[in-house]
């Protein structure tokens, strides 16, 4: 079964140099940001609203409602997010290193949408090579006149700036990430007051959209609302692109349609499980999100709603799959340890939260476990997440420290025979008392 | 959270109102050389504050001395106006920040979950053995750190060298990779070249063969130098599409005229 490429055709049809600016023009490059060029703000921002094209950095927003809510005050920026670090997550990557013109092209037709002068990519830190392709780039679209200080002949004045990150997860979160682009420590900012739409960047109104999301604007402008929509599946618009990642057999990205089930992505575009194991279970949408397990998912559809009401997320499209080999504990450590490490540190659930979490589930495997380590990480997600339920509660600035209750409560929840397991084995030591005499 | 009538937060500096000017104090000791100056500016020029430019002038900083020093923090701090606490507290939250020297390749081995489902920690291991150092540590030719997910899931497990990819990697290829970076001790580290010697899979098609590539154990990014910006230093002054890709707004223009 093949299925219509949007975002990956370019690079799919001309794997040599799809990069390139001339590939690109050839290829009707450019054509759609004229287009944008001649049409208003509102024209613009109800085209993206009713497109129905939802944010695909992860929290699942729609793109258009967020344009709308920007404040009147000018002078107002764009900033794409190409911080792409959640484990599993590797699109970004590739429509950065592959296509990135049709990246800079969408930021044209955003900027006229929300009358923004001033763009910058943020691309995270161990993605120099990414980075490098679309310097290059955006130094052609100038040097061709798609960028400066009048955009095709239009008087319209845009420019982008490239800025590196230097290795912290969190500045994925928008405001850490306008934060970091301000020069200071990618701490989240408290939301109210601190709106990126509202303020954002020098506390000016901000745009803040994914990679993959103003990807897909040159191509909605050129065909229309009403083949996008054919593209997806109900309310879930477009195509998905998914990062397939673990113990599969053709692991990579994917571009694909929503409403497949999750065994035709995994059995059938992902090619399997390796050495053809029995799957065991897997993370539908990166290491923020619950897991599935094959017993209650398996043939469930990929959808947005369908996802988010079977207590998971589609999340940024990474689908880490595990087979029967896994040890659960230590893949739920490992996931976890990820979130310890990356915690900013402002809020104390998340900070102290996270490296209890991770230093339980580490003496589980070290052959430390005691019998009330299970009821003591529930307590310590309950925590950081009141309830540990889904979607989860949060009791921090940002996301980061909940997100990592993910992987516990999914160990708990499917697996909790396993981990008993590993305290059952725990070679503990009997407790004496030292130089007690006698 | 305190703000302002204006909306601005107070935490650390006022923002810059529009149209200030910096002038970098007189008594400042500016040690790096008249072309690093020359790079440091075209970068705080493409900014609308100029605290913006504080992360590419902290990879200035370590490319000048290899990595970051008092003295390059110093330089950061007064050329963006800040203190050198502030600068220090930046330099401390990002873990691509390096105080301490990393050796002449930093090898970064991912051991986030999809790396870790199929032999990260091996491979981890494999090289901490061949380098003969163990993670968290350098000896004058070689770091090893591990790192948490790079982006390369498709192609797990895989490392950086010098913050440049190879994707695909077994524990024995991983040790030769060590082996051959003792032995060769190449210049520019190419991601190209290390994935055709060592790498396997990967996440997908690379397609195009790069020739540019790391010369230290920063990231290899034209503004702050790479293999091929090594060459060609960049002339006092310049700005424009080429280096910064970014034309000066035209007179008048929305953005503050800082100098």
């Amino acid at each position: 079964m093949t299925y219509p490429l949007v975002l990956f055709r370019r690079m799919t049809d001309h794997p040599a140099d799809s990069h390139s600016i001339d590939r690109y023009l050839e290829t009707g490059g450019y054509e759609q940001a004229r287009v944008a060029l001649g049409q208003t703000r509102d024209e613009l921002v109800e085209l993206v609203k009713s497109s129905g094209l939802i944010g695909r950095g992860g929290a699942g927003f729609s793109a258009g409602l967020k344009w709308s809510f920007l404040a009147p005050a000018r002078p107002a920026y764009l900033v794409v997010n190409g911080d792409e670090s959640e484990p599993g997550t590797f699109k970004d990557r590739q429509l950065l290193e592959r296509d990135p013109h049709q990246m800079i092209e969408g930021m044209i037709i955003a900027a006229v949408a929300n009358e923004v002068h001033e763009a910058f990519i943020y691309i995270r830190g161990e993605y120099p090579k990414p980075a490098r392709r679309v310097q290059q780039a955006v130094a052609d679209a100038y040097e061709r006149g798609y960028l400066g200080s009048d955009v095709m002949g239009s008087g319209y004045h845009l420019d982008i700036t490239v800025h590196l990150g230097a290795g912290a997860y969190i500045c994925g979160e928008e405001t850490a990430l306008l934060n970091s682009l301000e020069g200071r420590r990618g701490e989240p900012r408290l939301k109210p007051p601190f709106f990126p739409a509202a303020k954002g960047l020098y506390m000016l109104p901000t745009i803040v959209n994914n990679v993959e999301t103003i990807s897909n604007l040159p191509h909605i402008v050129e065909r229309g609302i009403d083949w996008y929509k054919g593209l997806g599946h109900d309310v879930d618009t477009g195509t998905f692109l998914f990062s397939i990642s673990g113990h599969v057999k053709r692991p990579g990205n994917y571009e694909l349609p929503h409403g497949i089930t999750w065994r035709e992505l995994i059995y059938d575009v992902a090619g399997g499980i390796r050495d053809d194991n029995e799957l065991k279970a897997w993370v539908p949408g990166g290491a923020s999100a619950p897991w599935f397990i094959p017993s209650e998912h398996l043939d469930i559809q990929i959808t947005k709603s369908v996802t988010d009401s079977s207590g998971s997320m589609l999340g940024s499209g990474a689908v880490i799959v595990m087979d029967e080999t896994t040890d659960m504990v230590a893949a739920a450590e490992r996931l976890v340890r990820f979130f310890a490490e990356e915690s900013c540190g402002q809020c104390t659930p998340c900070r102290e939260g996270t490296t209890w979490l991770d230093m339980i589930l580490r003496r589980m495997l070290d052959g430390g476990g005691r019998a009330v380590d299970l009821d003591l990480l529930y307590d310590v997600s309950d925590n950081i997440s009141v309830g540990v339920g889904w979607p989860p509660k949060q009791t921090t600035i940002c996301p980061l420290g909940p997100s990592a209750v993910s992987a516990v409560k999914s160990l708990l929840d499917y697996f909790r025979d396993e981990a008993e397991a590993h305290i059952a084995r725990a070679n503990r030591v009997p407790l004496t008392i030292k130089g007690g005499g006698a | 959270m305190w703000i302002d009538e204006e909306g601005y937060s107070l935490r650390s500096q006022p923002y810059q109102a529009p149209g200030t000017r910096y002038q970098v104090p007189e008594n400042a000791l500016m040690t790096w050389s008249v072309s690093t100056l020359a790079r440091a500016h075209d970068i705080i020029a493409r900014y609308p504050q100029r605290r913006s430019a504080v992360m590419p002038l902290l990879y200035i900083a370590m490319r000048e001395d290899g990595r970051l020093t008092d003295d390059g923090m110093r330089q950061v701090a007064d050329l963006t106006g800040l203190t050198p606490a502030q600068i220090q507290s930046v330099a401390s939250f990002y873990v691509m920040y390096k105080t301490e020297a990393q050796g002449k390749y930093l090898v970064s081995v991912c051991s986030s979950i999809s790396c870790f489902l199929l032999g990260g920690d091996d491979v981890l291991h494999a090289v901490e053995q061949a380098a003969g150092v163990p993670a968290g540590e350098a000896d004058d030719v070689i770091g090893v750190e591990h790192a948490e997910c790079i982006g390369a899931c498709g192609g797990a497990p895989a490392c950086l060298v010098n913050f440049e990819l190879v994707e695909g990697l077994t524990p024995e290829k991983a040790g030769e990779m060590i082996e051959w970076l003792r032995n060769a001790t190449p210049e520019v580290i190419n991601a190209d070249e290390l994935q055709t010697l060592f790498g396997g899979r990967r996440s997908f098609d690379w397609a195009i063969k790069e020739e540019n590539g790391a010369i230290g154990p920063y990231p290899a990014f034209p503004p702050f130098g790479t293999a091929a910006q090594n060459t060609t230093a960049l002339e006092p002054g310049r700005v424009g599409p080429p280096v910064g890709g970014k034309v000066p707004p035209p007179s008048g223009g929305g953005r503050g005229a800082e100098v």
